[in-house]
């Protein structure tokens, strides 16, 4: 009986404010916009019984899914969210890596402060975080002064307001979703296997790239799958880092919701991108289910 | 691992440097004097004056403080069910169903969560305020909560509560008396971590937020929307300034509680026979 | 019938502490306990000795209130205690892991299980200050469990589980995680714990040496059945069948054909070779198969040939030594291979035999045990 309550509690709790809203969603994504508040049609009314049900029923349709995939601003706006996050994982890929590799092989007193250095940007405001790099992208800003200074430019690069501003604030933010899985692993690496390859005749090099990197594989793509999902639906970033002209999928649903009140376009397009992003969080979670098999 | 070379001193430094060199920017130009981000016009705490007297800054930072306390509470209590329940409960009808609830907010966009909680409160009827931000922030954070605590859960040695049970404990007074205080600093990272991340959030509290009740995270973005405001520099910094001392106490607390534990066992063990 | 030594099994009058009555545990399709009867006696050390696996420690899980039989009964001083909750039953368990809570201090620990009976104060202070004196670690009241050494915690697990004064203590692998120098020490002390407080005792031991010394009775298992529950020294001399032969101590373990001839057994094993002797209670029918087991300590290594009935010839091939003793393995002509143990009670440099002797190994007619399976 204890037992029953101890679950129905989180489960209801789970039930009614994550499922039962995301089941609204779906919903709503097939009725009908309408001048009214709340602005969408049909709504359903239990009181009319089964009648008022059908009659509910037979008014939803999938118009909005086909509207989404008639107007092009929203599969650019998908197609470019992809792209900025693939593109955003990979550099982040590119730079996690070597501080994770520097971490792994630092001197193990050191590593629990690099640790915490590592999870300190975590721990603070991730708006904040996103904020800082206004000062230093902008047209006027540190960037641009430095290197006005030294003489690298003679004109102020347009950073602010571009896609590479949005790379930068992705890669900077969740740096250490990359670098910390990644880690993981390194450090349990056997610094011996290292010693076989290069006693069996690998260079340092060709050690590196057959033994480190494949072992470091499951952290790897943890790391790019913690990036990569988030990324794709981002919000924060693309609106105060990005210009008019960036497009993510994020951005777009906030905007239909809040500036033209469209929102089963809004409920529609937020069912697409769950159905985009259902692959790689299925991918995941097996690459996930599998390091823990392994590791026991 | 092997020793350090000269690559992976250069890649640790610039990496750090990349991670910190904005915050410190951010700091440093929150003493500037002038308005503008670029010119340095000489120390000056006035910006630190000027936030404490906007008062719309300083109800948001209440709005905020009181939804991260009481959602951060609900959600470590009802994680620590869920985390429980995900460990040690075995079967039961719908379980896979309750693991994935417990798992997809984690990766769940935050506008589809804000979008689809905002929908609900307006199909219940719902008047828009602190209760719904606490509703929303309580049931993504609950779930971060339960991954912390049940990652402890899972290595928890069973025989001690069946130990308890054994010396006459209640199952219940077997959580109280020797569960929880095993896992207690589980749960106390994961209220931190679901406290921090209800004062962080902006996307979910700006859909179930009405018009009356404005967080901080909300004001700052609407304020920084027009671009760098040296108060907002002067609200960061100190914002960073108390995630960093808390951070790095604790660091040092569990650390030489570490050494001291460790010493202590090397100790015992020499003292054998 | 006057008692002279503690034998309450042979006693038809004595009431059993403990009682499984045709008792069966599954787990989904796995049978961990197949129908087991057996009664444990108060003040009894009671040793379930088997292989990991064997459901030994299922059994010890039952009595503590851990699983609950799937059929059959359990009776504790004659009542059914299936429906008991572990919290409610006057037995108590000391845990492979020791499962000491680290949050709480020795003191702590020992009293936990008085305060939940909800006793006076002074009354669990006494209770304590007793366990730890009784347990040697008065020094250590204050310490957490991780200040402490392996043979300490393992003291301090003993006397929180008899703290509450149990009527049954149930100790699983209590000894498992000491070095053997330790365990051997600690053995001793455990009986002697048993004896002043009258406590009955079951413990699980995989380490047939530890249940040899402790026990007053032994009952070995096999893949979720009692083979044979007897005393030490009738489990070593007498076992019932090859397998507890074969789990407790060193055996050879000869194959043959048994026919009866007066009051003794012939045992016939190879061509050739004339047969073995051996004594038998058993009824046998001719020519049944059996098995000869004899223990390498009872057979004698000679370089001349010995007057007894049972002698076979053969030549050393490998030498044991383990300083009191020597295990000498001998090749028979037959293709078996026989160890025989013999005490150096000389100098290794003036040991009689050496690798390819040729040697006589005998042994007396009482020395073998014929078994049936």
């Amino acid at each position: 009986m204890r037992r029953l309550i101890l679950i129905l509690v989180p489960y209801l709790w789970l039930l009614a404010l994550f499922l039962v809203p995301f089941l609204i969603v779906v919903k709503i994504s097939l009725s009908d916009v309408a001048l009214a508040r709340p602005p969408y049609f049909p709504q359903l009314d239990l009181s009319g019984g089964w009648a008022a049900i059908r009659d509910f029923v037979a008014e939803l349709d999938f118009e909005n899914f086909a509207f989404l995939a008639s107007d092009d601003l929203y599969w650019k706006a998908y197609l470019s969210s992809l792209r900025i996050a693939l593109i955003s994982t990979l550099l982040t890929l590119l730079i996690g890596f070597p501080v994770a590799y520097g971490m792994a092989s630092a001197r193990p007193e050191w590593r629990p402060t690099l640790m915490m250095l590592v999870i300190l940007p975590f721990w603070t405001s991730f708006l904040i975080r996103v904020y800082s790099w206004m000062g230093i992208l902008s047209q006027n800003g540190l960037l641009n002064t430095f290197l006005l200074w030294t003489g690298v430019i003679s004109e102020p690069l347009t950073i602010m307001n571009t896609e590479i501003a949005v790379y930068i604030g992705i890669v900077y933010t969740y740096l250490p979703f990359m670098i910390l899985p990644i880690y993981a692993t390194l450090e349990k690496l056997d610094g011996s296997l290292l010693e076989a390859a290069e006693d069996l005749g690998c260079s340092r090099t060709s050690a590196f790239w057959l033994v480190t990197v494949p072992l470091s594989k499951p952290g790897i793509i943890a790391g790019c799958f913690l990036v990569f999902i988030p990324a794709i639906g981002e919000f924060v970033i693309p609106s105060l880092l990005g210009g008019s002209d960036t497009l993510m999928i994020g951005k777009v649903l906030w905007e239909e919701f809040f500036n033209n009140r469209d929102w089963p376009v809004a409920s529609a397009v937020a069912v697409v991108l769950l159905a985009i992003l259902i692959i790689p969080i299925v991918l995941f979670q097996r690459n996930e289910q599998k390091n823990r098999e392994a590791g026991q | 691992m092997r020793r350090m070379s000269g690559f992976n001193i250069v890649s640790l430094t610039f990496g750090l440097a990349f991670l910190y060199l904005p915050m410190v920017v951010l700091v440093i130009y929150s003493f500037n004097a002038s308005k503008l981000v670029t010119v340095w016009a000489g120390f000056s705490t006035q910006w630190y004056g000027e936030l404490i007297r906007n008062e719309a800054f300083l109800d948001a930072a209440l709005v905020t403080l009181k939804v991260g306390l009481i959602s951060s509470t609900i959600a470590t209590v009802l994680g620590t069910m869920a985390a429980w329940i995900l460990v040690r409960s075995g079967r039961f009808l719908g379980r896979t169903l309750f693991s994935g609830m417990i798992y997809a907010p984690l990766v769940m966009p935050e506008v589809i969560t804000g979008l689809s909680l905002l929908l609900l409160f307006i199909g219940i009827d719902l008047d828009r305020g602190v209760l719904t931000i606490v509703l929303a922030h309580t049931t993504f954070s609950m779930c971060y909560v339960s991954v912390v605590v049940s990652s402890r859960l899972a290595s928890f040695d069973t025989s001690l509560e069946e130990a308890a049970l054994d010396l006459g404990c209640t199952p219940w007074q077997s959580f109280r008396l020797v569960t929880l205080p095993i896992i207690a600093p589980a749960v106390i990272s994961g209220w931190l971590l679901a406290f921090t991340l209800s004062l962080d959030d902006l996307v979910i509290a700006s859909f179930a937020a009405g018009p009356s009740s404005t967080t901080l995270p909300m004001k700052i973005f609407s304020a920084v929307r027009l671009g760098v405001s040296p108060e907002i520099n002067a609200l960061s910094t100190i914002m960073i300034g108390i995630v960093a001392t808390g951070v790095i106490l604790f660091s040092l607390m569990s650390k030489r509680a570490t050494i001291r534990q460790q010493q202590e066992e090397r100790d015992a063990a020499r003292s054998e026979a | 019938m006057p008692q002279t030594v503690f034998a309450p099994w042979e006693d038809p009058d004595e009431k059993p502490l403990i009682r499984f009555q045709n008792v069966t545990k599954k787990f989904g399709d796995f049978t961990a306990i197949q129908s087991i009867d057996l009664d444990i006696y108060t003040r009894e050390f009671f040793a379930l000795l088997g292989p990991s696996g064997c459901g030994k420690t299922t059994l010890m899980r039952m009595l503590a209130g851990f699983e609950t039989p799937t059929t059959g009964k359990i009776l504790l001083g004659g009542e059914d205690i299936a429906a008991t909750p572990p919290n409610k039953r006057p037995v108590n368990m000391m845990f492979q892991s020791y499962a000491l809570f680290p949050h709480l201090s020795v003191w702590e620990n020992v009293a936990f299980g008085l305060k939940r009976e909800g006793r006076e104060k002074d009354e669990i202070a006494t209770r304590v200050a007793d366990m730890m004196r009784l347990t040697r670690l008065d020094k250590f009241a204050r310490r957490k469990p991780h200040q402490l050494s392996g043979g300490q915690r393992q003291r301090v697990a003993l006397a929180r589980s008899l703290a509450k004064a149990p009527k049954l203590l149930l100790l699983d692998e209590p000894l498992g995680a000491l070095d053997k120098k330790l365990r051997e020490e600690t053995q001793f002390e455990l009986m002697d714990i048993q004896e002043k407080t009258g406590t009955t005792f079951v413990i699980v031991t995989h380490d047939q040496e530890e249940a040899m010394t402790v026990a007053s009775r032994v009952a070995v298992m096999d893949e979720g059945q009692l083979v044979q529950v007897a005393t030490p020294d009738r489990i070593y001399e007498y076992p019932n069948s090859v397998y507890v032969a074969d789990f407790i101590g060193d055996v050879n373990i000869i194959e043959g054909a048994a026919s009866q001839s007066g009051d003794k057994v012939l045992v016939t094993w190879a061509e050739g070779a004339s047969p073995l002797v051996a004594t038998s209670t058993a009824m046998l029918t001719k020519d049944q198969h059996c098995y000869l087991a004899i223990r390498p300590e009872k057979i004698t290594i000679t370089a001349e040939e010995p007057e007894t009935t049972n002698k076979v010839h053969g030549e050393i091939i490998d030498i044991g030594y383990l300083g009191n003793i020597s295990t000498y393995h001998v090749k028979l002509p037959t293709g078996h291979m026989v160890k025989a143990q013999s005490t150096n009670t000389r100098r290794l440099s003036r040991r009689n035999f050496t690798w390819e002797d040729k040697v006589w190994l005998s042994w007396s007619d009482t020395a073998a045990v014929l078994l049936e399976r």
